[in-house]
């Protein structure tokens, strides 16, 4: 557990002392603010123009601002994902500060679960700035706060699902561009396969569209903890750390 | 302290470690000497647990790198060929990161980061960030993060490649200040370095041993017969090198006279002597009497590297074997 957090601390403070995490949180701050500004003013639109018409339509904040702003974000995970997950075994096998950790009285999962988790943290704090935006609506509406936290309990299991493929494949090369274009392509793929199901219902559809994140996140969404879609995160998680595991094992029969 | 059996590491087609034994003791320096490629790193790094051997075992401390890795790298310091740091990270901070990477903390932590940065005279460079540290500053941080916890075997792959003179000078003594309290392996490609730094010296090439044995002994087998350097001189004009080695080659006990440089006041010939035998004294008495002047005297011993050459059999020897059979028709035997 000491190991772990050692590992994690440095991890974080590698983020932060160098630009990534900054030009990180400006960008993600940038593009969330965007999307909220957009569905506020729709929102605001929509409410003067039944008011205009004298008929009140049903206006609900929690449905049209914040249920479309986090599926937004769950969405912009695929982008953030490999900027964060890419440099974390990629950088220290070119630095040869693998050679370090692997030999250092630790175990391999301690690293594992330490730069997962300073990842993750990473991106947790991603989200915290996100909540500035939300303080308005608390300010102005009565959004359902509970809604909105399992809404994020669920965005922040993805995420360390996401970031857990991406720790696996940053094992996998020096080259850090290379991690990142692979986690990107692997979180979109994930995204996409659920699509599948629109034109087809054969057993393969349903099975690629279990793996797909898409259908697990919508039940987050909408404020509902269900089993199946915990347990599917919560397995994503598991398998890839595993998998990243593994690779560092063969990494050392290899190299 | 560290016991190495039959240690081998296949790859899939490669034999890059081929059932290499050796043991050193506590307290000693060795030298793990071999060209590039014959396998140094690959054995340093099963000894550190970074990878496992394919067979053999190795130990360390009395603790095996199979069944209890997590043991054994407690009890060792590693400075792989390029130093592991963050480049990003302040020396100090470092310091303390890799301390508590191998157990400590609190108190002992802070006096141990402050023991290595004395130690390794890095207190210059105490905040600055790692990656604007010179490449002698490196190395030293490398060293100081591997004796941060006191570990009883250090083992430093190639610690002065890339340091200009100065730096290499102070590195080597800054090791072998570091071998009393520590047991340490260092690999290196640079003869001169195991000459000066190491005990013990463990050769390998191609991945087998060659060779284990002190710096001394493995010079005094491959010299075999003494062999001496000697300058004659004589005034300009009436000097003649040729009578001057017909003279050399009379006395007994020399076995091969060979002429290394010939100028018009004097020439410097190569002396082999038949093993034991003490011939500096005839050889200044012969030059004397002839009328000529002893300019210069000394014993040619043979480097490490001409000892490392014949070792290894590697292609500079060959050639020099090659090339030796012309020069000797005018052999010992005829004109003693």
């Amino acid at each position: 557990m000491r190991n772990i957090w050692i590992i994690c601390r440095r991890e974080l403070n590698s983020y932060f002392t160098s630009p990534i995490a900054w030009l990180l949180l400006t960008m993600y701050s940038l593009i969330f603010g965007y999307f909220f500004w957009n569905l506020i003013s729709a929102f605001l639109e929509m409410s003067m123009e039944s008011q205009m018409m004298g008929q009140m339509q049903p206006m609900n904040i929690s449905e049209q601002i914040v249920r479309p702003l986090l599926a937004n974000t769950a969405f912009l995970e695929i982008f953030f994902v490999p900027l964060i997950s890419m440099r974390l075994f990629a950088e220290e096998k070119r630095n040869g500060t693998i050679e370090l950790l692997a030999t250092s009285p630790v175990r391999d999962m301690e690293i594992i679960v330490g730069k997962w988790l300073a990842a993750l943290l990473l991106y947790v704090w991603l989200l915290v700035f996100t909540g500035l935006n939300f303080a308005f609506l608390f300010r102005y509406g009565h959004p359902d706060i509970k809604t909105m936290a399992v809404a994020y309990l669920g965005i922040i299991l993805q995420g360390g699902a996401l970031l857990a493929i991406g720790a696996f494949i940053s094992t996998l090369t020096k080259n850090q561009i290379i991690a990142g274009a692979m986690t990107f392509g692997a979180c979109l793929m994930l995204w996409i396969f659920a699509w599948v199901t629109s034109y087809n219902s054969s057993t393969w559809a349903t099975v690629l569209s279990y793996l797909s994140v898409l259908p697990h996140s919508e039940s987050f969404g909408r404020g509902v903890i269900e089993t199946k879609d915990a347990v599917y995160y919560l397995s994503a998680i598991f398998l890839g750390l595993f998998f990243t595991s593994r690779s560092m094992e063969s990494l050392r029969w290899r190299s | 302290m560290i016991t190495v059996k039959d240690l081998t590491k296949r790859y899939a087609r490669t034999t890059a470690v081929d059932h290499i034994s050796f043991s050193v003791d506590k307290g000693q320096i060795v030298g793990f000497l071999g060209p590039n490629g014959a396998g140094k790193t690959t054995t340093m790094r099963m000894l550190t647990c970074f990878f496992p051997p394919t067979a053999g075992t190795a130990s360390v401390s009395g603790y095996d790198v199979l069944d209890q890795p997590l043991e054994v790298r407690r009890r060792i310091g590693y400075l792989p060929e390029t130093p592991p740091l963050y480049l990003e990270m302040e020396t100090i901070e470092y310091l303390r990161f890799v301390g508590r990477l191998k157990g400590l903390n609190g108190a002992e932590l802070e006096k141990r980061v402050a023991f290595v940065i004395d130690r390794c005279s890095i207190g210059d460079v105490k905040t600055k960030l790692l990656g604007k540290l010179s490449k002698g500053y490196r190395q030293r941080v490398g060293l100081a993060q591997a004796i941060i916890h006191n570990p009883d075997v250090l083992v430093l792959d190639e610690p002065t490649s890339g340091l200009d003179p100065r730096q290499i000078n102070e590195a080597r003594e800054l090791i072998r200040s570091l071998a009393g309290d520590h047991t340490i392996i260092l690999s290196t490609h640079i003869l001169p370095e195991v000459e000066q730094t190491c005990e013990q010296v463990i050769i390998i090439n191609k991945g087998k041993l060659v060779a284990t044995d002190s710096v001394q002994n493995l010079q005094a087998r491959a010299r075999g017969a003494e062999s001496l350097l000697i300058e004659v001189g004589g005034p300009e004009g009436k000097f003649a090198a040729p009578a001057v080695q017909q003279q050399l080659e009379r006395i007994t006990g020399i076995s091969r006279v060979q002429m290394k440089q010939q100028f018009t006041t004097g020439a410097v010939f190569e002396i082999e002597s038949v093993s034991g035998q003490l011939v500096r004294g005839d050889l200044a008495r012969a030059v004397v009497s002839g009328g000529w002047d002893l300019n210069e005297l000394r014993p040619s011993a043979m480097s490490l590297e001409e000892i490392f050459l014949q070792l290894t059999g590697t292609p500079a020897a060959a050639t020099e074997a090659a090339a030796a059979p012309p020069a000797e028709p005018p052999a010992p035997e005829a004109q003693a």
